[in-house]
Parts: structure tokens; C-alpha cells; sequence
């Protein structure tokens, strides 16, 4: 068990009138090498929940275990929670600020207080996980496309060898092709790393192709939790709450209301296409 | 000749090394020729380097082209004596929403525009007005944009635009940096502004979903024009919008590929609606 | 949040000195400064709280407000007592050791006191009844007449109004750039002053190149706006002087004749 929140609150401007829940009552527990999507609209939570889980922001109350150790027992070290949790932020801006890709890869394993050798191993294995060869070591990440910017910004945190790693919207702001190379590059980590991935979005069709379950925040609360197949049976409360199921779920209802028997929880095109065929053949 | 017309279009940029010498030259855009018929609602996609934001910049004399001529409202864009009224005819609303607003107050933002055109006061105050109701932000005027969520401020940002009276608007981008409900709400105000008051909207995005209800669709590659027409006829070639990055929406996909499968469907459905009235109607299904 | 800091801190009532044009309350505000330091009678003073009492009515902003301003000035009011109490010669009151507090020093530090509450009330009231925008808007028309030696009057009030609309923006997006650095092991807290001014590298780094990039995108959304500096812009909220600003005026002058008549006479 990897993570394991329990009732966490996060209370903006406490006893003040401007007292706002940011999380109310929030439970969950993410297990080892889980690839857990993390959904909401903006202002819903899911970026306030994330910076709770490697320390950033401090809960109001309720507690967090990670290994079933407290994050909030006295001595415990925020600085090496945020080495095994690795939160990767919006923007790969907010994070760059070296002359080239190779010393700021190094930053992290660097404030880590490690030797020099294992500092420069652990940075070139990560610009490989990512998928950059040594051209790019010695460019200046300022020059770079957006995707390569984020995929350098990955490294970064991966440098610092997490087990449980958190994207915050990886692929805003990229274009098809982009948002592609990002998503493909963090399921392959979690396939082949074993690596615990949350991914946060708020877009539904990307996140269902990838993530074996789903959890949905609203207001500050956990709203759905489950398989993609699950959380988008609820699409009609997924709309209320501004979010919507992939088309295609709504291409499937449609199809049953016209009285074709297709199964209700498909939710690619691939699925569809298969189980139109088959009906189809036969 | 249309509202907007472009004659064999070419920008490069160019980098200069430290003894300004040309160092590097990068074509972004190498002969586009595109005419734009008043009163319509253009898209134009591509993914990112293909060119179609500098195409964008160049409507309104933000960048001058290298090569080539742009007309807005039969005014040539690197014609200095008529740079204003280029930009008073071609309104432009921006990716980032918060680094287009300028001023502290929503209303004061919208009159931005008229104020540098030098319109009077009174007239100012009309044209403010009349924008905020056109895009459904009357409710907001005296709040801090700072306030407001991404989608309502790119509204702001297409009201300071209408607030100067222009005949097109050209977005570049605008609903990159929103969530999909902001989106939903940019779009929405678009194509109300298109319909109610016959404004010219050139939408450069590469949202798919965007452009389905677009008069005309261009598509755009290494600097080039590559598909051009209305959203049907260039959704229907779904193997070639994939060859230039571009997705389709799972729908039209779908269909598609069903379609390639064998079964007998139009090319080029958009709707969910079409799609299953079609399959219900396929023989050998039911 | 840090997006609800408004810089300065205006009270959002309507009220007769909201409703006054800010270079009418520029200017009260700096007569009634320049008054605090030519006063040194108690009628003076007195005709200071008169307008101060005054002022606080017509903003209809509670008494509370203006108080919390005084906060920050505790400390350097304490010591600006404490040095005048003990360190003016003339007939003592006490002595403990080498200190000796003297009936001057008394007089002096109250004065004193006073003098600075009062300044920093009066300014307080300014900013809680005007907003950034209005400010900036006045001190461009006031110092308008500086145009004519060549002076960017215009530049500088449009500068300062951009500012004030980035500030918080800017703020927010160090506090994201601060967890995107901390969540990479980055530590801003401990460490010698060296330390620490080296561990801002990472932070001001992204800081300064997403400053640059905002710098530019509004420039050239300005640009597609029609910008083209102070020349032939009208103004959507122009500033005028109406009847209230005349009896502000009026009640200034008789203001200034009270405390310069206490000044000759007394």
C-alpha cells in the first residue's frame, strides 16, 4: 500500500468569511504500481489533493500515510517524501532555469546530497526513460518544443528515482501529436518501470485509453472512484458536473436507444468498432 | 474579393548570430493563398509549427509578410498609412488570456480599444456596453479580471475586440490554455458573434471538435495550404488529417472506420445523431 | 488566496470621498501632510483632528480599517517615543543611570506620536476610498502640466496601471514556480544568507523568463489594440471636477488659513 489518505480536509481561510473547503472529507488509497487518472474541472481539488500527497500543502485535517507511515508524525521528512513521490507540474516552464538539459535534469538528485557520479548516472538514465539522446544534453531548454520541454521536465523529477509519480496536466497546451509522445512516454514508465503513476486531467478521452481506474473530484470531494468503464456509466452525473464521458460512450448510448444490443461499457473506438463488426458478421 | 485575402504568402523568420549576420533562416510559411468571404466562419488547423499562428499575426500587420500581399477590406496590411485601420478591421484575440488584458476592471479593458482610436467618451461607454452584452459578461463589468476563470476572460478579451467595431475577428488559439468548459463557452460566444452580428471569424486552433460547425475548413502543413473545404468533405479523409498530426473526433473515427471495414456509410459523419440513425438503418445489424 | 491580495487596500463603499475626484483627495492628502509639519501648536493639531474626524465620516469606512494600518507602524513609532522621551535635555522628570526622561521629551513624543498616526491615517484614508486605477489616472492628470517639458507622464502612469495588474499574477506564479523547485528537493528556508540567496537562482530564473514572455505577449496584444501611446487617446473614464470637488477645495482652503493663522498668531 502505497499512499493512504484518510479524511483529509484543506480549509482556505479558516474562520475567516471567506472559509472555503479546498478538500472535504477526502479517503482514498492508492496501491503499488497502480496507473490511477485523476479527473476533475478546474477548482475541483485534484491539484490541491496532489500537493497534499508529497507535502507541499498541509492538510487542515485528516492525516496521509505513505508506506503506513504518517507524512505528518513529528521528524518525518517532508524533503524525502517529495524524493519518492515526484509531482511533475503544469507548466515545464515553472520548473527549467538551467543553461542546458543535462545540469538541470541534475538539479534534483543534487539537492538530494548525492556523489557526482550517481547524480550525472541517475540523470542520464532519466533523459533516456524520457526518450532524449545525449543531442539534447547540452541544449538549452529554452529552445525546445513544447513537448520536449515537458518530457525534459519529467526527467527532472525522475532523476530523483520516485516510485510514486504525479503528472499534473502533462499534455495542456500540446497539440495532437504532443499530447501523443506524452502520454505514450508515461505509460510506458508505468509499464515497464512498475512505477506507481497519477495521472491528473480533465480531459476524459485521453486519460481512458491509459489509466486502469479513475477518480473524480468535485467541489473538494471524491465524487466517483473505479474503472474507466465504471466512473463513465455515471455520464449523466459526469455532465453535471461540467465533465463529460469520451464520445464515444455517448455514441453507445445512442446506438441502445435505438435498440442496437451494443454493450454499454465500451468506451474506445476500437471497442465500438469491434463490437459493431461482430453483430454486424453475424 | 473577399474580406481577407492573401496572395502567395511567404514569412521567414530569421535569426540573426552575434555579428548580424543571417544565421538561420526558418520558413514558416512558404505561399499561402487564401481569400476569405465576408460573413463566414473559417478554421484553420494544424499542429504547432505548421505555421498557422504566423499566418494569424499577419492578418492584422503584426508581422509583415516576406513575400506576397495580405488585404483586409481591399487594404494592403504593409501599407503604413492604413496599419490602424488594418487593425481596427481585423480584431485579433490572443493564446494566453491573461497577458492580453490590460486593464484592472473588466469594463475598463473593453474600452481600451476605442480609447486608442480616440473615440469620445460617450461613444466609448455605448460600444463597452453593447460588447459586455454581446459576449454575456454585462454581469462582470466591475470585477478584477484576476477574478475571473480563463474561459470568461478570453470573453473579455473578444469583447475589447468587438468594442472597436472590427468586420473579422481572428483568434489564434484562444482555447489552448482553457479547460473544456471554458472552451465550450469561448466557442459558443464565437460562432453567436458570427451568427448575430455578422462578424468575419478566422479560428485558428487544433481542437477538432472546434471547427465541426465551420463554414469552411483549411488545413495547414509545413507552411502550406494542404486541405481546404467545408468540415464534412475534409473529415471524410480521416488516413490524411492523421498523416499531418491532426486527430478526428472518435465519431467521425469510428464511422470511418466501419466504413473501411466494409460497411456501406456516408463519408465525413460529425454527429452522433448521424452515425447511429445510419447504423440503425445498416441491413444486417438489427 | 494570493489572487484576492489588492494592492493598497480599498474599501468598496459608496461614500462622499469615494465619490471625490482623486486629485482632489491627492491633494487634500498632501496639504493635510504638509500641514502635519508645519503645525506645532495644540489648536493646530486640534484643526488636524477636526479634518481627520471629518474625512473619516464622509469615507463611511469603519474605524477598524484605518486602525490596521497603524500595525505596521508599532515599531517605529515605539522607538521614535522612546528616543524623544529619553533623549531631549531640559527639566527632568527622572533618571535611571545615564537616561533621564524630561518634561520636553515628553511634550516632543506626544507631538511626535501623534504627528506620525495622524500621517499615516490620513494616507490610509486615501487608499481606502480610492482605487489603484483612480490613483494612477489622477497622478497623470496632476502632473499633467509636466508633459510640456517632455516628461513620459503618460508612459509612467500606464506602466504603473500594468504593474498593478500583473502584480498579482506574477505573485501567484512564484508560488507555483516555488512548489514545482520544492517538489525537485529544492530548499528556500535553511542555509547561511549565501545559501540562500543561491537557492533563489531557480526560483527568479523561470520568474524573469515568464515575466520577459508576458512583457511580450501584451505588448503586442496592445499593439493589435491600436496602441500607440498618450497621442489622440480619449479617455472612457475621464476626470472631471464637479460641485463636491469645489467645496472640497473651498474647505481646504479654510483649513490651511486655520493652521496658518495658529502658526503666525499663537
Amino acid at each position: 500500500m502505497a499512499i493512504k489518505v484518510e479524511h483529509l480536509n484543506h480549509i482556505y481561510g479558516q474562520d475567516t468569511i471567506f472559509e472555503q473547503y479546498a478538500l472535504k472529507d477526502v479517503s482514498l488509497t492508492i496501491g503499488d504500481g497502480e496507473f490511477v487518472g485523476l479527473i476533475g474541472h478546474t477548482g475541483s481539488g485534484k491539484s490541491t489533493l496532489t500537493q497534499h500527497l508529497n507535502g507541499l500543502l498541509k492538510a487542515s485535517s485528516g492525516d496521509i500515510l505513505y508506506n503506513g507511515t504518517s507524512i505528518y508524525s513529528e521528524g518525518y521528512s517532508l524533503k524525502e517524501l517529495r524524493s519518492h513521490v515526484g509531482l511533475v507540474f503544469q507548466y515545464p516552464e515553472h520548473q527549467l532555469f538551467e543553461v542546458d538539459v543535462f545540469s538541470d535534469v541534475c538539479f534534483g538528485p543534487k539537492n538530494l546530497g548525492l556523489e557526482k557520479e550517481e547524480i550525472e548516472r541517475r540523470a542520464r538514465e532519466a533523459l533516456q526513460l524520457t526518450g532524449l539522446d545525449e543531442s539534447f544534453y547540452k541544449q538549452s531548454p529554452f529552445e525546445l518544443s513544447g513537448g520536449q520541454k515537458r518530457r525534459v521536465a519529467i526527467a527532472g523529477v525522475l532523476a530523483m528515482q520516485p516510485e510514486v509519480l504525479i503528472l499534473d496536466e502533462p499534455t495542456a497546451g500540446l497539440d495532437p501529436r504532443g499530447r501523443e509522445e506524452i502520454l505514450g512516454l508515461v505509460a510506458r514508465l508505468h509499464e515497464e518501470q512498475g512505477m506507481t503513476v497519477i495521472l491528473v486531467s480533465h480531459s476524459m478521452e485521453d486519460v481512458a485509453r491509459y489509466v486502469s481506474r479513475l477518480i473524480v473530484m468535485n467541489h473538494g470531494e471524491k465524487a466517483l472512484d473505479g474503472t474507466p468503464k465504471e466512473v463513465f456509466r455515471h455520464y449523466k452525473e459526469l455532465e453535471a458536473m461540467g465533465l463529460a464521458a469520451p464520445q464515444i460512450t455517448y455514441v453507445v448510448q445512442a446506438l441502445r436507444e435505438r435498440g442496437i444490443p451494443i454493450d454499454q461499457d465500451i468506451t474506445t473506438v476500437a471497442e465500438a468498432r469491434d463490437a459493431i463488426l461482430a453483430m454486424w458478421k453475424r | 474579393m473577399g474580406i481577407i485575402k492573401a496572395v502567395n504568402l511567404i514569412f521567414d523568420y530569421i535569426r540573426h548570430d552575434e555579428e548580424e549576420n543571417k544565421d538561420e533562416i526558418n520558413h514558416a510559411l512558404r505561399g499561402v493563398t487564401l481569400d476569405i468571404k465576408e460573413g463566414s466562419f473559417v478554421a484553420i488547423l494544424g499542429h504547432n509549427g505548421s505555421g498557422k499562428s504566423t499566418f494569424a499575426k499577419l492578418m492584422n500587420g503584426l508581422l509583415l509578410p516576406s513575400d506576397g500581399t495580405v488585404y483586409i477590406s481591399n487594404m494592403k496590411t504593409d501599407d503604413e498609412e492604413h496599419l490602424w485601420d488594418v487593425r481596427k478591421t481585423a480584431g485579433m484575440v490572443f493564446q494566453n488570456p491573461d497577458n492580453q488584458i490590460i486593464g484592472n476592471i473588466v469594463e475598463e479593458d473593453v474600452g481600451f480599444g476605442p480609447e486608442n482610436i480616440g473615440t469620445p467618451t460617450e461613444e466609448i461607454w455605448e460600444r463597452v456596453d453593447q460588447s459586455l452584452e454581446a459576449v454575456g459578461m454585462t454581469a462582470y463589468r466591475l470585477q478584477s479580471p484576476n477574478k475571473l476563470s480563463g474561459g470568461q476572460k478570453q470573453r473579455v478579451a473578444i469583447a475589447g475586440v468587438m468594442a472597436m467595431r472590427p468586420q473579422c475577428i481572428v483568434l489564434d488559439e484562444p482555447t489552448a490554455m482553457l479547460d473544456p468548459n471554458g472552451r465550450r463557452e469561448v466557442i459558443k460566444t464565437i460562432h453567436e458573434l458570427n451568427r448575430q452580428e455578422r462578424i468575419t471569424v478566422l479560428l485558428i486552433t487544433h481542437y477538432m471538435e472546434e471547427v465541426i460547425d465551420a463554414d469552411r475548413v483549411v488545413v495547414m502543413d509545413d507552411g502550406h495550404v494542404v486541405m481546404d473545404g467545408a468540415p464534412k468533405e475534409i473529415f471524410s479523409r480521416v488516413s490524411e488529417l492523421k498523416q499531418y498530426s491532426l486527430d478526428v473526433p472518435q465519431v467521425t473515427e469510428l464511422a470511418y472506420e466501419l466504413k473501411q471495414a466494409g460497411m456501406e456509410l456516408p463519408d465525413g459523419i460529425l454527429s452522433i445523431d448521424e452515425l447511429a440513425d445510419r447504423l440503425a438503418a445498416h441491413k444486417g445489424l438489427l | 488566496m494570493l489572487r484576492d491580495i489588492t494592492l493598497g487596500q480599498y474599501y468598496p463603499v459608496d461614500s462622499f470621498l469615494h465619490r471625490l475626484d482623486p486629485r482632489t483627495k491627492l491633494f487634500g492628502t498632501l496639504v493635510y501632510i504638509i500641514s502635519l509639519f508645519i503645525a506645532d501648536h495644540i489648536w493646530a493639531y486640534a484643526a488636524a483632528v477636526l479634518f481627520l474626524a471629518a474625512a473619516i465620516v464622509l469615507s463611511r469606512v469603519p474605524v477598524k480599517f484605518m486602525v490596521r494600518g497603524l500595525k505596521a507602524i508599532v515599531f517605529l513609532l515605539l522607538i521614535s517615543v522612546s528616543f524623544n522621551l529619553f533623549l531631549t535635555p531640559g527639566r527632568a522628570i527622572f533618571k535611571i543611570g545615564f537616561l533621564q526622561m524630561t518634561w520636553e521629551g515628553v511634550e516632543i513624543a506626544v507631538f511626535m506620536a501623534v504627528r506620525l498616526i495622524f500621517l499615516v491615517m490620513g494616507s490610509t484614508i486615501l487608499t481606502l476610498t480610492t482605487t489603484p486605477n483612480q490613483l494612477t489616472d489622477g497622478l497623470e492628470k496632476s502632473l499633467g502640466i509636466f508633459k510640456k517639458i517632455g516628461a513620459p507622464v503618460h508612459e509612467v502612469s500606464m506602466m504603473m496601471s500594468i504593474a498593478l495588474r500583473f502584480i498579482p499574477i506574477l505573485i501567484e506564479e512564484t508560488d507555483k514556480i516555488m512548489k514545482a523547485q520544492m517538489a525537485r528537493g529544492a530548499d528556500f528556508e535553511s542555509g547561511n544568507l549565501i545559501q540562500k540567496a543561491k537557492a533563489m537562482i531557480p526560483l527568479l530564473v523561470p520568474l524573469f523568463i515568464s515575466a520577459f514572455r508576458r512583457a511580450t505577449d501584451l505588448a503586442m496584444a496592445m499593439e493589435a489594440r491600436c496602441y500607440r501611446g498618450g497621442e489622440g487617446r480619449t479617455k472612457m473614464k475621464p476626470l472631471c471636477y464637479e460641485r463636491r470637488d469645489h467645496l472640497t477645495y473651498l474647505f481646504y482652503l479654510f483649513y490651511v488659513i486655520a493652521v496658518l493663522s495658529v502658526k503666525i498668531v499663537l
